[in-house]
């Protein structure tokens, strides 16, 4: 376990990152896997921090579990639990969470504030037992303000980054943004500032495509409430704390919320992409019939691509930019084929929700594939508003012309040709 | 059957269900713009404005009151993965 920044006698110590506010986290330098799905190749850090103000002292965030002594060790370092006025807790997540309720047992007096939807959180990661005293807390929203004295602290309703109950905490006076995980990275490094750190850009995009990247609308929204406040410094709860030059991680985080796309394609024109995997054809010559139908309609841009010519994430990449996906797939033992899988298992990372789905396949005598695909869709909370079509082996012209069809209505319910029909319940499938 | 219309104002479509429904059923196969968490009646993710109709829309349980009420929801709130559509109405996310 490591122990981080240490002072002049070897122990570790709290850093003070501006006058009266000190670094109070934890480094852990042998984590290689984070939540399951982030790899880190130097391990990460837990950032808390204590700001003094002159009518009492706050803590900004708390951190795992494990490593609970080294926080209370900085923060006794700086602060007596009887100076602790306020406890505020960005995201409940329990490698922020893990040591507050033995900081409300140690600071009893202390309020604790968190975000508006953060309230059910609390009480499923703190379990509290029913013979434990009542959690004392206090929702807040965006403006809301708590008073130091001669500082000030204010939050900023930043909800589904990435959590429902992420906040951000603004200290007015001193400009200084605890930003909860946004613009934070898994990157351990004891020298904790990012002008002194190592080279950590590849660890903030690698945790921004996995954090942030499928709530990129609500980063936005955030964006709106950061962008116009004074910014001296940027505490984020992993990773170096940003302050030479912070608002270019603001910039950054800009340009990665904003489609590609945005500058190339006509907004009133929506995109249709056909992903397909063919044995001998059949699904292939399906496929490229369903392009030629959706190319019929007006104001649709169709992209056609073979899954054995390509690696998951480029794909991955258009289909968080495509309005309308069909998926094709031959039915092999009863199964759609592993490529499609893959794709489908790796979609986690973007935001799906209202795209339109269809899938459409060749089969030998089962074809369970097509439904598979369409159930996978609709668990992901895509709309499929074209049944699927399944061809029995090799394609007749009639069939092929069905496939036409298909392209055709698919690309009908993308340009909004439903648009005020009443849609009946059976056709959501 | 009894069937009723709900409308989602943000993409601007109406489903035709039937009585009894509940409007998370609907709102997450059309792609409606909100959003999910627990899908039992206990995060509040899914809260969802009603803009008409709020009388046909089954009466909150106690639980769902709660959980308004924790979640600061405004009046004519409802949770989606609760709510059951008796008549016709017309919501967008809260």
């Amino acid at each position: 376990m490591g122990q981080g920044p240490q002072d002049a006698t070897g122990n570790p110590g709290a850093v003070e990152i501006a006058p009266g506010v000190h670094w109070i986290g934890a480094l852990d330098p042998s984590l290689r896997t984070f939540d399951i799905i982030l790899r880190t190749a130097n391990g990460t850090t837990y950032n808390a921090f204590l700001i003094r103000g002159d009518a009492g002292v706050a803590v900004v965030d708390t951190v795992k579990l494990e490593f609970a002594d080294e926080f209370f060790r900085r923060l006794e370092s700086v602060a007596d639990y009887s100076e602790v006025r306020v406890i505020v807790l960005n995201h409940l997540e329990p490698d922020h969470s893990g040591a507050l309720p033995e900081l409300m047992r140690r600071a009893p007096q202390a309020r604790l504030y968190i975000s508006t939807r953060a309230t059910s959180m609390l009480k499923a990661v703190l379990k509290p037992k029913d013979s434990d005293r009542p959690f004392e807390y206090e929702t807040v929203g965006t403006g809301d303000e708590v008073s130091l004295g001669n500082r000030t602290l204010r939050f900023l309703h930043t909800p589904f980054l990435h959590w429902p109950d992420t906040q951000c905490t603004y200290l007015v006076e001193d400009g200084v943004l605890f930003s909860g995980d946004v613009f934070g990275c898994h990157y351990c490094d004891s020298r904790l500032y990012n002008d002194r750190v190592g080279d950590f850009r590849f660890s903030f995009d690698y945790y921004y495509a996995h954090i942030m990247r499928p709530f990129k609308a609500h980063v936005m929204d955030a964006l709106k409430l950061i962008e116009p406040l004074r910014l001296m410094m940027i505490a984020p709860t992993h990773g170096p704390i940003l302050r030479d030059r912070p608002r270019r991680y603001v910039t950054h985080y800009r340009e990665l919320s904003t489609s590609s796309l945005v500058d190339q394609i006509d907004n009133e024109e929506r995109s249709l992409v056909v992903f397909y995997m063919s044995a001998y054809g059949s699904t292939a010559r399906m496929a490229e019939a369903i392009r030629a139908g959706a190319e019929e309609e007006a104001g649709v841009r169709v992209s056609l691509y073979d899954l054995e010519g390509g690696e998951t994430e480029p794909f991955v990449d258009l289909i968080e930019e495509a309005n309308a996906l069909a998926f094709g797939s031959p039915t092999i033992n009863g199964d759609a084929v592993k490529p499609v899988w893959d794709l489908l298992s790796s979609l986690a990372v973007v935001n799906l929700k209202g795209k339109l789905g269809a899938a459409f396949g060749s089969y030998g005598w089962s074809g369970e594939a097509v439904r598979m695909i369409e159930d996978r869709m609709r668990g992901l909370k895509m709309r499929v508003p074209v049944a699927g079509l399944r061809l029995k082996l090799i394609p007749t012209d009639e069939e092929l012309a069905e496939c036409r069809v298909f392209g055709r209505k698919l690309a009908a319910a993308l340009v909004g040709g439903e648009q005020g029909r009443v849609i009946d319940f059976s056709e959501l499938g | 059957m009894a069937k009723a219309k709900i409308t989602f104002e943000d993409i601007n479509q109406t489903v035709n269900v039937p009585a009894g429904t509940r409007i998370i059923e609907i709102s997450e196969k059309i792609g409606a713009g909100i959003i999910y968490g627990c899908r039992e009646g206990d995060c509040g993710t899914c809260m969802t404005h009603v803009i008409e109709g709020w009388n046909n829309l089954t009466e909150p349980s106690v639980l769902e009151e709660k959980v308004l009420r924790e979640n600061m929801a405004n009046r004519h709130d409802r949770l989606a993965c609760q709510a059951q559509i008796l008549g016709d109405c017309k919501v967008k996310p809260a």
